[in-house]
């Protein structure tokens, strides 16, 4: 409810300075394109990985310069933040398909994009996606790891729990690591 | 450099007014009216019983319908062409319009002695009919094309479709003041084969010509 709430402030908030900004009002309009430049910003951030974090100042540049040249399609009558992120999605989408990234055309939506902090999904995600990958490992060693890498246990912690030895932990998580970049790391 | 770009798109800032953008959409359509209309009147000439047919009431069916499907492609174009729009109310409004000419086509084709159905159905003109409105349309297409590509479509099968629909419907209005084929069932057929076929053009093109 409450992060309901906080949307629609942000909302009213945002489209009263697009209205004022559709008069002419630069002040406003700076404002307005400042306070989108950091939703922006977090929003690529979050959705540019593994090599394509570099693009994400160009991705907000261009974003605000689409949403400057277009600005006559926002109907008054609906929603800001939903036309500002629907800009936006479609220019990270044009960006993906340039890269020839087409696997992996994100699936998100507004509150995403209006979220302010890093949300709770998208770090459901990425533990689903540890989770996965440490389980083609032995469970012997994903513990290890687990416990080393993930839960920064100390390897004499770590070796205390497990009644092994302070080397023998330290082999093993290194190991794990290793064999985890030969199947996933990439060719580089 | 963020800042520095916030700060020159805030010194280019122009006052939008809340017409700005259907207005638009007018200042593409008229012209492709025009160059479509002269085409027409070039290369197959009005009807020569103009005067005659203004009197009937098939005449202004025809027109009704295709300037009707037309206005609602425009509809559909101008939603469409805006992100995050689906174009709902306009696509489906043309549809009902299209299946109650359909359903009233059938009607009069099962309803009419036996020896008028050729003439009423296939007329003297059914395999050109198509052709000439796909010909007909093409300056439509174009002029939105032109026009949508500088707005912001997001879904642009869709905006294609609108796109096509708007095209299509608009070359078959143009193409009824040459027509003098009297049938409703030719006009459920024909026309709306022709308006199709450019519908779908844009259905299956949008996602190439629409890109920005």
């Amino acid at each position: 409810m409450n992060r309901m709430g906080d949307l629609s402030e942000l909302e009213d908030r945002l489209r009263t300075l697009m209205l004022a900004s559709l008069a002419g009002d630069a002040a406003s309009y700076r404002q307005l394109l400042a306070a989108l430049t950091e939703h922006l910003r977090r929003y690529f951030q979050r959705r540019l990985t593994s090599g394509l974090s570099h693009q994400v100042e160009d991705l907000v540049q261009e974003t605000l310069l689409a949403i400057h040249a277009r600005r006559m399609t926002y109907d008054p009558g609906r929603a800001f933040t939903a036309w500002a992120y629907a800009i936006a999605h479609y220019k990270l989408i044009d960006l993906l398909r340039k890269v020839r990234q087409d696997a992996h055309v994100p699936i998100d939506d507004l509150a995403d994009f209006l979220a302010a902090e890093a949300d709770e999904a998208a770090l459901a995600g990425v533990r689903r996606d540890l989770d996965t990958v440490l389980d083609t490992l032995p469970e012997r060693v994903s513990g290890l790891v687990r416990r080393v890498k993930i839960e920064e246990q100390s390897i004499a912690e770590a070796a205390a729990a497990t009644g092994l030895s302070e080397a023998n932990v330290k082999v093993t998580v290194h190991r794990g690591l290793k064999a985890l970049v030969a199947r996933f790391g990439g060719k580089s | 450099m963020t800042d520095d770009l916030i700060a020159r798109l805030a010194a280019d800032l122009k006052p939008v007014r809340r017409t700005a953008m259907v207005r638009r959409l007018w200042l593409a359509a008229l012209p492709a009216l025009l160059v479509s209309a002269v085409l027409m009147l070039v290369w197959l000439g009005p009807r020569p019983d103009m005067a005659e047919a203004v009197g009937t009431p098939i005449f202004w069916i025809k027109s009704g319908y295709t300037l009707g499907l037309g206005l609602f492609g425009l509809w559909a174009v101008e939603r469409l062409s805006r992100p995050a729009e689906s174009g709902k109310a306009p696509l489906i409004t043309a549809a009902l319009l299209l299946a109650a000419v359909a359903i009233a086509a059938v009607l009069d084709y099962v309803l009419m002695p036996a020896s008028a159905r050729e003439l009423m159905l296939m007329g003297s003109s059914a395999q050109r009919c198509p052709f000439y409105i796909m010909a007909l349309s093409v300056p439509f297409l174009a002029a939105n094309v032109m026009l949508m590509r500088r707005l912001a479509p997001t879904n642009l099968t869709w905006a294609g479709t609108a796109a096509g629909l708007m095209a299509g419907a608009l070359g078959a209005w143009v193409y009824s003041f040459h027509c003098t084929e009297p049938g409703l069932p030719f006009l459920a057929s024909w026309y709306s084969l022709g308006i199709a076929a450019i519908t779908a053009l844009g259905a299956a093109f949008g996602r190439f010509l629409l890109r920005w």
